[in-house]
């Protein structure tokens, strides 16, 4: 239980960080921010969202230290101030229509790549220099060195414009009333595809090179020894001593990667037009809008925060070691 | 004489790299009849660990048996194929390894891990399973509400205790004993080989306990073997070997160490720079005393260097 | 296998040592750099990012006056004139392929180097000092390692003024953590071993200590957080300016595909203009991943490559060879 506790505390903190960052940045940087977005940005804005803007930057100059209490008290409540590129919504609106998006691309390709790269970094590692060990994993190591955006290029290019065969753009198809009904399903899972393979292919490899290394760390372990010793079968010792054992680190490392998976996610979505939070970041940076990118920026940072937490509740079933201090 | 239950005949053991190869045992032979307590003693990485997990056919590549046989009850260990060394393993012969503290799976329960072995070969319900499990620990002086426990949960000679335990889990012919007590302190090193002699006389299990200590090795073992550099230099009963030893490395190595009884003696090793190659095979004393040949000087008992 | 002379001392001390370590820590850096250079994978790595190199530095005698000038060959296809064809501008696309290597690399290994640099120091002064600096800096580590990094590099990018030294400096502020954690571990088991200790009693000073000591046991593991951070860099540019929030008006990697997809070259099916950035940006990644391959196989045995395949239960090898 401390262990949990002590880790939510952290996670708080972090939390707390972020918020703090969020409102220094603006106030911290020389010069006037908004006057400087102004002049940055192509539209005309109305009275009201200079007025917005100034209070979100803290231009008015105001007493710094209630101010941010202020602002701490607005962010608990859900209130990171109005769009710009969508006014006058609220910016917990955008975001609130975009996040369940992303959290099914994340979490699905997450899912899967987690699962998959595991798997195959224990065969390869149970057979060391075979036929798995030798090629997968430089050709993996290459895939993953392509930039998600650009692998989502070409697979949309590929499957999409060439082959015709991938919808091209958007969740579901135009014209689709979205409901809990087989062809909506079907046709989400559809458009999901290449995304979702794509965020796959790139971290596939960083998983599986992962779960290899400390399985094969695992098998010099004394356990090991013991267990066949003991005779048993090797699957045996392969799933029950050796994986089991050797997926510790790789729960742990998956809090961390979550961020990075996140942001892969973000930059996918721009590729496929698909409607999460990280294609509305791109409108948001084109449309200079600060308020909304900064929402984003909270709402993304607590959803990770929030899956450390929950990668900590399976890591304390996995590991017996942590459940008591 | 009883019927030997391991011979081991020339038994090298080779580690080989691209430049070169190491033996890691080299032309060793002794045989362990039933019941009987066989020590082989030396320093680190004089190869007693290499022929314990070489009996049992656990060493890894590099390491490869270039020569001689094991026969256990006559059968040819190293002629086994995987599915008759699995059923043979543990059945037959059990170990306790050099790091018994660390031969427990850390993520599941003990319980588990009996249930585990004692399925694995004798199949049943995993309740017969448990059963036997906590008649085990019963046996070895443990509270049997300790197999819902994890490993860390357990000190170090409680954990050391479940592994022998474990061992006796199907009543094997032989138990290895690889430096079972070297991670634990002193008292409690004493209970666990109370433990072990006890087992013993109830189980009647030979052993072949491997450890540098050579006081524990005189109080436990029947027969001794001293090994240096991969070869058997010395073998005997372990009284002569106490008190008639005959080759230089032996006297260094149990001057090296002080009696757990009897007066204060000063301890003694090898001289700088005293090495032994080429150890030639061993030659006969009379009364099972075998010794290798050597040139080096032969010291009397506690004479200083 | 055989000692000068047995003390019960060296008999007992049968201690586990965890071999890693012990090997990771004995790699000195010179012997590292020696092996690298024999090492297949070492040296196919760093011939890429050499050409790369290359090619950055001889862009301006390649292809003379401004790449990203306007013509009016609009959106040709690859052909003798233009090799990898122009872009919907008309800009020549290995022309900026080849300018875009100079501020891609120029600004990847800068990131990178000051990343390991900060993360050096955090982890070196968090691991010898221990206590308090230790607890702080830890913490600030882990927050940063925690906050997800490609939206807190939307908003710093946003709001710093634009330009490749803002870039740079938003690549460090969200790159820094996961090395100073790595180096941190690293100091830490180094912080324990004897001769720390002797450095310690013989009263030398902290800083030489952490230089002379320390540092050059850690060479390895600095070789490979650095590339990884370098990695990481030239990835986190790229997204960055594909989002369009680097300078759009410097020609790198990133900012030829965010023209790209801006002007629809891939809607329309022209490959050749976002290909070759994507392709540069993989190869140096892959190149650098290469050379992290080799020191970990260098500094780790066991992963090296067994010889034949092996099942990792496999019984011993009974290979006897002939009687002599």
């Amino acid at each position: 239980m401390s262990f949990l506790l002590r880790r939510l505390g952290f996670y708080l903190l972090a939390f707390w960080a972020s918020i703090t960052l969020n409102f220094l940045l603006p106030r911290l940087m020389p010069g006037d921010p908004v006057t400087r977005m102004l002049s940055r940005s192509q539209q005309r804005l109305e009275p009201q969202q200079v007025e917005a803007l100034r209070t979100l930057m803290g231009v008015d100059g105001g007493p710094i230290i209630p101010e941010y209490f202020a602002y701490l008290g607005r962010i608990l409540t859900g209130d990171f101030g109005m769009s710009i590129s969508r006014f006058p919504t609220p910016v917990s609106e955008v975001i609130a229509s975009q996040l369940p998006w992303t959290l099914l691309l994340g979490l699905t390709s997450l899912i899967i790549a987690v699962i998959l790269g595991n798997l195959l970094g224990i065969l390869a590692a149970w057979r060391r220099g075979g036929f798995l060990d030798s090629i997968a994993p430089p050709l993996l190591v290459f895939i993953g060195s392509f930039p998600y955006f650009w692998l989502a290029m070409g697979a949309l290019y590929i499957f999409g414009i060439s082959m015709g065969v991938a919808p091209m753009r958007h969740a579901f198809s135009v014209g689709l009333v979205p409901g809990f009904n087989l062809v909506f399903i079907l046709d989400v899972a559809a458009h999901l595809i290449l995304p979702a393979l794509t965020i796959v292919l790139v971290s596939l490899g960083g998983w599986m090179l992962g779960m290899r290394n400390t399985m094969i760390a695992t098998n010099s372990e004394d356990y090991i020894l013991m267990a066949e010793a003991k005779g048993l079968r090797p699957h045996r010792i392969m799933l029950n001593y050796a994986a089991r054992n050797a997926m510790l680190p790789s729960v742990t490392s998956m809090g961390m990667s979550i961020g990075f998976i996140v942001g892969g996610a973000l930059l996918t979505e721009v590729v496929f037009a698909y409607p999460g939070v990280g294609y509305q970041l791109l409108g948001a940076v084109q449309g200079l809008d600060y308020p909304l990118m900064q929402g984003m920026f909270l709402t993304i940072t607590a959803a990770v925060l929030i899956a450390n937490f929950l990668v900590d509740l399976v890591y304390v079933r996995l590991d017996p070691r942590v459940r008591k201090g | 004489m009883s019927v030997p239950v391991l011979e081991v005949q020339e038994l090298t053991v080779e580690y080989v790299s691209d430049e070169r190869a190491v033996r890691g045992a080299d032309r060793v032979s002794f045989t362990i009849h039933a019941g009987e307590i066989f020590g082989l003693a030396g320093e680190s990485g004089c190869g007693k660990s290499t022929i314990a997990n070489s009996i049992m056919r656990l060493l890894k590549d590099p390491a490869r048996i270039t020569h001689g046989k094991i026969l256990f009850d006559g059968k040819d260990v190293l002629g086994m194929d995987e599915a008759e060394l699995r059923a043979w393993r543990w059945n037959n012969v059990a170990m306790v390894f050099q790091s018994a503290m660390n031969s427990l799976n850390p993520v599941t329960r003990i319980g588990e891990q009996f249930v585990d072995v004692i399925r694995t070969h004798r199949g049943g319900t995993r309740a017969t399973a448990m059963q036997r499990a906590e008649e085990l620990l019963k046996m070895v002086r443990i509270d049997p509400a300790r197999l819902r426990a994890y490993p860390h949960q357990l000190s170090g000679g409680q954990r050391q205790r479940i592994v022998i335990a474990m061992a006796c889990a199907l009543n094997p012919r032989l138990l290895i004993l690889d430096e079972p007590t070297t991670a634990l302190d002193v008292v409690v090193q004493q209970e666990i080989l109370e433990q072990i002699r006890d087992l013993q006389n109830e189980l009647g299990f030979a052993i072949l306990f491997i450890t540098h200590d050579m006081s524990l090795m005189l109080e436990l073992s029947n027969r001794i073997g001293i090994m240096y550099g991969g070869r058997i230099v010395e073998l005997a009963p372990s009284r002569i070997l106490h008190h008639d030893s005959r080759h230089p490395y032996t006297q260094a190595l149990l001057g090296a160490f002080p009696p757990l009884h009897g007066p204060k003696v000063k301890l003694t090793g090898l001289a700088e720079g005293v090495k032994f190659t080429n150890v030639q095979d061993l030659e006969d004393h009379g009364d099972g005393h075998w010794v290798a040949p050597t040139d080096q000087p032969v010291l009397s008992q506690g004479e200083a260097l | 296998m055989s000692q000068n002379a047995i003390d019960p001392q060296t008999l007992m001390a049968e201690e586990p040592l965890d071999e890693s370590t012990v090997n990771r820590a004995r790699v000195s850096a010179t012997r590292l750099l020696r092996t690298l250079l024999r090492n297949g994978k070492a040296m196919a790595g760093l011939s890429i990012i050499l050409v790369f190199i290359i090619l950055a530095l001889l862009a301006p005698l390649l292809f003379p006056g401004d790449p990203a000038r306007i013509t009016s060959a609009g959106a040709s296809t690859p052909s003798l004139q233009h090799l990898l064809g122009t872009t919907t501008k008309g800009q020549d696309v290995l022309g900026l392929t080849l300018w875009g290597a100079r501020s891609s690399l120029f600004v990847g290994f800068a990131a990178g180097i000051f990343s390991t640099v900060i993360g050096v120091l955090v982890g070196l002064s968090g691991a010898y000092f221990g206590r308090g600096l230790d607890e702080v800096l830890s913490l600030v580590t882990n927050v940063f390692l925690l906050v997800p990094g490609l939206p807190l590099l939307v908003i710093l990018a946003a709001f710093m003024p634009p330009g490749l030294g803002t870039v740079i400096v938003v690549l460090v502020i969200t790159g820094w953590a996961g090395s100073a954690r790595v180096m941190r571990s690293q100091a830490m088991s180094i912080r324990g071993k004897d001769y720390v200790a002797a450095a310690l009693v013989s009263g030398e000073r902290p800083l030489r200590i952490m230089i002379r000591e320390i540092l050059p046991n850690m060479a390895s593991v600095v070789m490979t957080t650095l590339l990884g951070c370098i990695i990481g860099s030239i990835g986190a540019q790229a997204g960055l300016e594909f989002l369009g929030l680097g300078d759009v008006n410097t020609i790198s990697w990133g900012t030829n595909l965010f023209w790209a997809t801006s002007d629809g070259s891939l809607m329309l099916g022209q490959w050749w203009i976002f290909v070759p950035s994507g392709l540069a940006i993989a190869l140096v990644a892959f190149a650098l991943a290469l050379c992290n391959y080799a020191v970990d196989e260098i500094t780790n045995p066991r992963l090296r490559r067994p010889k034949h395949a092996t099942k990792s239960t496999a019984a011993t090898t009974v290979a006897r060879k002939e009687e002599k």
